[in-house]
């Protein structure tokens, strides 16, 4: 540093050559640094492309048209801008936007689009999945019909099968003709084999053809009520008669038993005039209907007001007390009189350290009636309910949130206490301030202009703090008395949770629904947050 | 600020190659298991999804089809927890498995979803036991290539209690009689357990559902009958405010620890606690489940199998290699060895039952009756356990269990 200081001062030297010497080294310097960085550059860049190709490859035996475009747009992209000399900032941006419209936007997007459709139980796939699983699980074997030994035969691309009944008969039909007699077969061990002007095919043959072999459906006779034969392997053959028609041009499904027809009416199943469906169904966008069933829906909206009152009082709640409690544990601990600050202080850090889910098992271990530390050991046997009473289990959870959320709060109050400059108590003091006074008007004021952001995210974190809810109490106690399986410590996640997820029926378009409701109001509650923050920012 | 600058520069590089690498993977991540597309070449390949317990026991199996067929099976380790809910919802993007392994009661739930195609066991079907044949029946049509039949039994501790109880006082008596407070013990919880409960509302007469001539039918609704409220009853003076022999404070661990220490005598659990007893150096004795009444209690059974894909693109193969593979003897009892449940096929049934504990599961497995597998009985399962923990716990019992049958009935007509 010194040198270079030296030779920028402008004074005449007699080293001169040896100045241009140092120049050149210069140039020189930063022209291996560059090189440097252009290889890192190069590499990483190599790497990058080397690994997207082989995604297009992937992507291109699934024949993923999109996702191909979206990569090679990306990859493209990215090239672009590293490659190129200026574009200096988007050299900064792009890894973040990457991220952000991988895990947030994409995300977001998707829970929405899933809002508005009615995925679930029963809407799972498209209409073509749904028209073959229901073809499929017609098919009822006729009652008491043999296992026919089967062999596939092919002529030109026609599949046919070839016969042998129990009875020794032996016939040949396919998809047009029915089966019919023939006597010229070939045999092995009781089982036709074979037949002139058609090709046998091997197993691997069959297996290359799967899905045309177990389509085949080869009528028993003229009469469709004797059945169709098939043959699921490919060596035996079962007799079957379908329960359901489908008439692609028209859309329905017909029931041959009792005649009723199931139409396509937009809403993803074939229903009938009675609005009976057939499941499954298919996958359609039903609009708002979500929506209009969180709110509207009788077994659903009792509860969500309780439910949803609960989830402020317990987020609320627990931000203030966790808020509290570290805050005064922060100024005990900051105060310089009192010994063994550091040995409290890790203490006090310990329930931040223990993953929170953890942390609840436990606590729901301790607080079992009968047999919980709390009542056995600390009460003497004393049968608290205190997970099972409806007021005590809410009391519960806010105590147990308190034990894990009070040490966040003691550390970021801690490090905020500590940037409060000392010469301002000072001053009050001098001004003749008491202690309480000091605090209140001037340290916590203070205080809030760092820390308000953090209560924001710490309300937003304990309105969907699904995992202390799940672990704790389930959501439990059960109200029996709610028509939906919904507790009394449920907050709003966790009842969306049971709603859609458990059970023998999921609905993840109303769960979507729920998610989107759920974060307007968490957006909203933030952004008139955020609004009053600024009012503190002020005070400054 | 070069140095700063060119390191930002990697930081970024390195970030951006992360998230093409993640991107990367996650299509191949969800296209590994799909390999199921059979090339012209070669026979193709079955992906199965396995339970992580059995992979071990499936690859003797997966190996020898391979040679004999050329199709390369592809055994995938799965946790039990969330196999069904990822058969469901890949499948129909075309990238699930051929086949997964799983139990019967999905039934319902993965045909309502169009995810699984009918299975054709045709005369093997003989060869099974007949509940697991009944259980792996939907709506008329076998879905489930049987391969376990696991139920509920009570285990006793032979040291303590010599003989079997005769009936359930006598259970309690006898517990008594050796000193225990609490001689009997059964996993509850605090939204209580109906499986465990089953067989005692079985030996009052009350089924959940009717059935008909194809299965359990979901429109006669038997819960809420006579036989279910004198249920209720007497389960109620079993409770809180009875005896006490029935408890919701009592989970699975909690129960599994009282009989370990001895301090119970009979414990009503399944054979996935047998181990547990075993090396804690308990005398099991495997009894049948003491009936409250003079009837049979029969517990629930569970059957466990194989489903079909409904978007396999290779069901020949899969087919033959489920119903001329698996459905033998040798890979029925290899699948035993991993599991220690009772083979569903009956050859192989017959084997294992050289094993007492498993002839003694076997013998209360001739009671069982097959859980439902309509996608009704979710409807049940949610009330179900409520009702029978507030009963328990002092509740009116037939009011309860009334308005179980209410809820049960309004949920199933929604």
């Amino acid at each position: 540093m010194t040198n270079n200081v030296s030779a920028d001062v402008d004074e005449p030297t007699p080293e001169k050559p040896s100045k241009r010497q140092r120049q050149a080294g210069h140039i020189a310097d930063a022209a291996s640094v560059g090189i440097k960085v252009l290889l890192v550059k190069i590499i990483a860049l190599g790497v990058l492309d080397a690994l997207a190709l082989t995604a297009i490859f992937i992507l291109l035996a699934q024949r993923e048209w999109l996702v191909i475009g979206v990569v090679v747009v990306a990859t493209g992209l990215i090239n672009w801008i590293y490659l190129g000399k200026r574009k200096l900032p988007a050299k900064y941006l792009t890894p973040g936007v990457i991220f952000l419209l991988i895990f947030q936007v994409f995300v977001l997007g998707y829970t929405a689009y899933i809002g508005f459709t009615n995925y679930g139980t029963g809407h799972n796939g498209t209409k073509e999945q749904a028209v073959s699983a229901l073809m499929s699980s017609a098919l009822e074997r006729v009652e008491d019909s043999p296992t026919y030994a089967v062999t596939v035969l092919e002529q030109g691309d026609t599949l046919n099968l070839l016969v042998t009944e129990p009875n020794g008969e032996v016939m040949v039909g396919n998809a047009e003709t029915p089966l019919h007699p023939v006597d010229n077969a070939q045999m092995d061990g009781g089982k036709a084999v074979g037949l002139d002007g058609y090709t046998a095919l091997t197993f691997q043959e069959i297996l290359a053809q799967s899905d045309a072999i177990t389509a085949l459906s080869v009528p028993a006779s003229e009469d469709p009520n004797d059945g169709a034969l098939r043959t699921p392997d490919g060596t035996s053959g079962y007799l079957y008669v379908s329960n359901l028609e489908y008439d692609e041009a028209a859309g329905t499904m017909t029931d041959t038993a009792t005649g009723t027809v199931y139409t396509d009416n937009g809403s993803g199943a074939f229903t009938a005039d009675d609005g009976q469906q057939l499941l499954p169904g298919w996958q359609v966008v039903v609009g708002a209907d979500n929506f209009v069933r969180a709110l509207t829906d009788e077994s659903i909206r009792g509860p969500l007001v309780y439910v949803t009152i609960w989830t402020f009082v317990f987020a609320i709640v627990s931000v203030a007390t966790t808020f509290f409690l570290g805050l005064f544990l922060a100024i005990v601990f900051n105060d310089m009189r009192m010994r063994g600050r550091k040995f409290y202080r890790v203490l006090m850090i310990l329930p931040y350290a223990f993953p929170s889910f953890l942390s609840a098992l436990v606590w729901a271990g301790m607080m079992n009636e009968s047999f919980g530390f709390i009542n056995q050991v600390l009460l003497g046997g004393a049968a608290v309910p205190w997970l099972t009473d409806p007021t005590l289990a809410k009391v519960s959870i806010l105590i147990v949130n308190l034990w894990l959320g009070f040490p966040y709060m003691f550390l970021v109050c801690t490090g905020a206490l500590q940037s409060i400059p000392e010469e301002l108590q000072e001053a009050a003091t001098v001004d003749g301030a008491k202690p309480w006074a000091v605090f209140r008007l001037i340290k916590l004021p203070l205080l809030l202009v760092s820390l308000a952001p953090l209560l924001i995210a710490s309300f937003a974190f304990n309105f969907n703090n699904f995992n202390l809810i799940y672990m704790l109490t389930n959501g439990g106690p059960r109200d029996s008395s709610a028509p939906i399986p919904v507790g009394h410590t449920d907050i709003l996640i966790s009842m969306v949770y049971k709603v859609a997820f458990t059970g023998q029926t999921r609905d993840y378009g109303l769960a979507s629904a729920f998610t989107i409701l759920i974060f307007i109001v968490v957006a909203i509650i933030s952004i008139i947050s955020f609004r009053k923050t600024k009012a503190l920012e002020d005070l400054n | 600020m070069m140095v700063k600058k060119k390191g930002l520069l990697a930081a970024g590089a390195v970030a951006v190659v992360a998230t093409l690498a993640l991107a990367g993977c996650a299509s191949g991540g969800s296209d590994a298991p799909a390999g199921d597309k059979p090339s012209a070449s070669s026979a193709g390949t079955l992906t199965v999804w396995v339970d992580a317990e059995r992979v071990d026991a499936l690859k003797g199996a997966a190996a020898s089809y391979t040679e004999k067929t050329g199709v390369e099976v592809k055994l995938v380790s799965k946790d039990n927890n969330t196999i069904k809910d990822d058969f469901i919802q890949q499948v129909p993007t075309g990238k699930g498995p051929d086949i997964t392994m799983g139990a019967h009661d999905w039934a319902g739930e993965l045909s309502t979803n169009g995810v699984v195609a009918p299975l054709e066991l045709g005369d093997s079907a003989a060869n099974y036991l007949p509940i697991a044949i009944d259980a792996a029946t939907y709506e008329g049509s076998v879905y489930l290539l049987p391969y376990a039949v696991e139920n509920i039994a009570v285990l006793r501790n032979a040291d303590l209690i010599p003989e079997p109880a005769a009936n359930f006082d006598d259970m309690i008596a006898k517990g008594k009689a050796a000193g225990l407070e609490q001689p009997f013990v059964v996993e509850q919880g605090a939204e209580g357990n109906p499986y465990h409960l089953y067989p005692f509302q079985t030996g009052f007469g009350a089924p959940v559902f009717g059935t008909n001539d194809k299965g359990y039918d979901a429109t006669d609704l038997q819960i809420g009958s006579a036989g279910g409220e004198q249920f209720a009853t007497w389960l109620g003076a079993q409770g809180k405010n009875g005896t006490g022999v029935f408890n919701t404070d009592i989970d699975g661990e909690i129960a599994k620890q009282a009989f370990l220490d001895g301090k119970a005598a009979f414990w009503l659990t399944g054979p996935w606690n047998v181990g547990a007893a075993i090396d804690g150096g308990i005398n099991v004795a495997i009894d049948t489940v003491p009936s409250p009444t003079g009837e049979v209690a029969s517990p629930f059974a569970g059957v466990k199998g194989f489903y079909l894909s409904a978007e396999s693109k290779n069901k020949v193969a899969a087919n033959d290699f489920l119903v001329n593979y698996i459905g033998t003897e040798e890979v029925q009892l290899e699948l035993f060895k991993a599991g220690n449940v009772l083979p569903a096929l009956k050859a192989a049934a017959e084997t294992a039952s050289a094993d007492p504990i498993i002839a003694g599961f076997a013998a209360v497995g001739a009671q069982a009756v097959p859980m439902p597998a309509i996608p009704a009985m979710g409807a049940v399962w949610q009330y179900w356990g409520i009702a029978e923990a507030d009963v328990i716990n002092g509740a009116d019992p037939v009011a309860t269990w009334q308005k179980l049958a209410a809820d049960v009935q309004a949920a199933i007509n929604k």
